[in-house]
């Protein structure tokens, strides 16, 4: 493939792009606002709320409690949403959450092949390259490959399972819990869960990567 | 619609670049465009299915070449000019032109957050009963609607096992058109990474799909 | 399809009339450094140029196929043996060296795409046309042929079949048209007058007389 070129010129083609983008975004606000179709306060709320609120941590103390409290866990694997309401996340692009286990047998990988389908009560908003064509295309034919781009290696036995989001499903992969963590309490525990562990291109942090 | 969206297995993309600390959102534009998106749901009046099909509904070459919350923006300009709610003229000039349509309410600050806890769930209380069972043998049809559907490309015309049943579900290809609900049991079907890719595929692969009854039959 | 994309279009008009002087520059920057190397001779060149801007082209065709008209054996040739039949009028050579000849008839019409790329007789039709390489004829004709058939303001009738020929390997094909009714006693200089080049792809059907006045 030749592809330089094009790049270089992609680039360019989105600078000019974004700053109309940028003017186009802000006479549609304008516009909106002055028919009386939106609330520049209500936005501000909505930004606010998913920049700063809802994201990954929110995840990571599910998985955590998973790890420490085997009711819990089990509550969570058999019916996620009302399991992940108990620790007080719940609503839009979350109504049917779907909680997949790691096990040393089997891997989980989440994607969205269609647009971006993502859990964002536990997730937050999605990452560029979750939603970008290079992994949508390439992670249900290639999740190896895929899983290389992230410096993740797994022994060449162990079962990849992908989970494409077609519908209003949203799944949330529960990694294994790291060796060496016995008696760790569940906010210790939920600083080794990353995000990306929770998608399944990742793998959660060991003890030596805290200290 | 067999659109650019549809991606799962087009080659030559390059490789996933994740980006180190990513900011939750990349620049002001981005901020404003989500909240103006999701902020406009509740006087625009469409739904989930319709905003989707508003997204993925352009030349493919646009598509590809449009970041993220561009597609956004141009799929809600789309179903706001499709419903009269603003006109490129007014766009382009920065300010509206014309008196507001009549809408049934406008997002509120203090209404976020209740709205977005309620989210939209999709699950629907039915009579009817499920066609297949976990376990069961099932082909995804080989269909081409040139209008929204969510059976990936990929998939259509292989033959896969139903793992779950998952309950009765908003059925998009037809609420994406204006035609109802229409719920319809939807099920989690596995397929193995060879049906899917051929014989020479890491058999190691599995994929699911969530589809909705009338996207299989028995196989 | 609902959407009017017409800021995006204009848009990528735009871009594109700014890429075109770009690639005009980087083409006469290319051909420089191949000039300098030795690599190329710019009056090979030209002459390229030339043979496919002025000389091959659907005139060719056109003549193959009045002959078909006329010409029982040519025609019998023709489909038997494409390659042989335009080589005896002097055809051939790239983009022509296994040439296959489809006869329409009332009950089948056929048309030509090349859905990965853009192949296409050159020999007897020249380089394509633009729509001929583009992502709408390319994607729709394998699965919509009548709906692209309406693009070019052609009706067939209801129960025609249509054949589709996704030119994926080394086989050109050339479509024979039906011959209209009414050219009786024709000389081929004058049939081949109705011989359009939209006809012997598919995606046209061929002049009637009364278009010649």
């Amino acid at each position: 493939m030749s592809g330089h070129d094009h790049h270089d010129h992609h680039h360019d083609h989105d600078h000019s792009e974004l700053s109309e983008t940028q003017l186009r975004v802000r006479a549609l606000e304008t516009v909106l606002t002055e028919k009386g179709y939106v609330d520049p306060a209500a936005l501000d709320v909505l930004i606010e709320t998913y920049e700063k609120k809802v994201g990954p941590r929110n995840g990571a103390r599910v998985v955590a409690k998973a790890w420490a409290d085997p009711a819990y866990r089990e509550r969570l694997l058999k019916n996620g949403t009302p399991a992940i309401a108990e620790v007080g996340y719940a609503g839009r692009q979350g109504e049917h959450i779907v909680a997949v286990e790691n096990t040393p047998k089997r891997h989980n990988m989440v994607v969205c092949t269609l647009c971006s389908c993502y859990p964002w009560p536990v997730l937050g908003l999605p990452p560029v390259w979750y939603k970008a064509a290079p992994y949508r295309a390439r992670a249900v034919n290639d999740p190896r490959g895929v899983l290389a781009d992230f410096g993740v290696a797994l022994p060449q036995d162990t079962e990849i399972r992908v989970w494409d989001s077609t519908a209003e499903l949203r799944y949330l992969v529960i990694p294994m819990r790291p060796a060496g963590t016995e008696g760790w309490s569940e906010e210790k525990l939920a600083e080794l869960v990353t995000r990306d562990s929770m998608i399944g291109t990742g793998l959660a942090k060991s003890p030596a990567d805290l200290k | 619609m067999n659109g650019a969206h549809d991606m799962g297995g087009m080659h030559g993309f390059g490789p996933v670049e994740p980006e180190p600390n990513e900011p939750v959102f990349h620049g002001e534009w981005e901020k404003r465009a989500f909240a103006l998106t999701l902020a406009m749901g509740m006087p625009g009046g469409w739904n989930i299915d319709m905003s989707r099909f508003a997204r993925e509904n352009r030349p493919p070459g646009d598509y590809l070449s449009m970041t993220y919350y561009q597609i956004w923006l141009a799929g809600l300009i789309d179903l706001m000019k499709e419903r009269g709610l603003v006109s490129d003229d007014e766009i382009a000039a920065g300010h509206s032109l014309r008196p507001a349509k009549p809408v049934k309410r406008v997002l509120s600050p203090a209404d976020v957050a209740q709205t977005l806890h309620r989210g939209g769930p999709t699950a629907r209380e039915t009579n009817s009963k499920a066609a297949f069972a976990a376990g069961d043998k099932v082909r995804a049809k080989v269909i081409n609607p040139l209008t929204h559907t969510r059976l990936p490309r990929y998939v259509r015309g292989r033959v896969g096992v139903i793992e779950s049943v998952r309950g009765c579900h908003v059925f998009p290809d037809s609420n994406s058109q204006g035609l109802g609900e229409d719920p319809r049991w939807l099920y989690t079907v596995k397929f193995d990474g060879r049906e899917l890719w051929g014989a020479d595929t890491d058999p190691t692969l599995s994929v699911s799909i969530d589809a909705w009854e009338p996207y299989l039959v028995r196989a | 399809m609902t959407h009017d994309h017409h800021d995006d279009h204009h848009h990528s008009h735009h871009d594109h009339g700014s890429d075109l002087t770009e690639m005009q520059l980087r083409t006469r920057a290319l051909e420089t450094i191949l000039l300098e190397k030795g690599y190329i001779d710019p009056a090979a060149l030209d002459e390229l140029v030339d043979i496919y801007e002025k000389k091959i082209g659907p005139r060719n065709g056109a003549q193959v196929v009045a002959k078909a008209w006329v010409d029982p054996k040519f025609r019998k040739l023709l489909f038997e043996d494409g390659t042989a039949a335009i080589g005896s009028l002097g055809f051939g050579g790239r983009s022509g060296n296994h040439l296959v000849a489809l006869e329409n008839t009332p009950t089948v019409h056929n048309m030509v795409v090349c859905t990965l790329c853009s192949c296409y007789p050159w020999a007897v039709l020249g380089l394509p046309p633009l729509w001929y390489k583009s992502a709408p004829y390319r994607a729709r004709t394998v699965a919509d042929p009548r709906g692209v058939l309406r693009d070019f303001g052609v009706e067939l009738p209801k129960d025609t079949e249509i054949q589709v020929w996704d030119s994926t390997a080394e086989l050109r094909y050339l479509v024979v048209p039906m011959r209209p009714a009414g050219t009786e006693g024709w000389s081929e200089e004058k049939l081949a007058e109705l011989v359009t080049r939209d006809s012997m792809i598919g995606t046209g059907l061929p002049k009637q007389p009364k278009d010649l006045q």
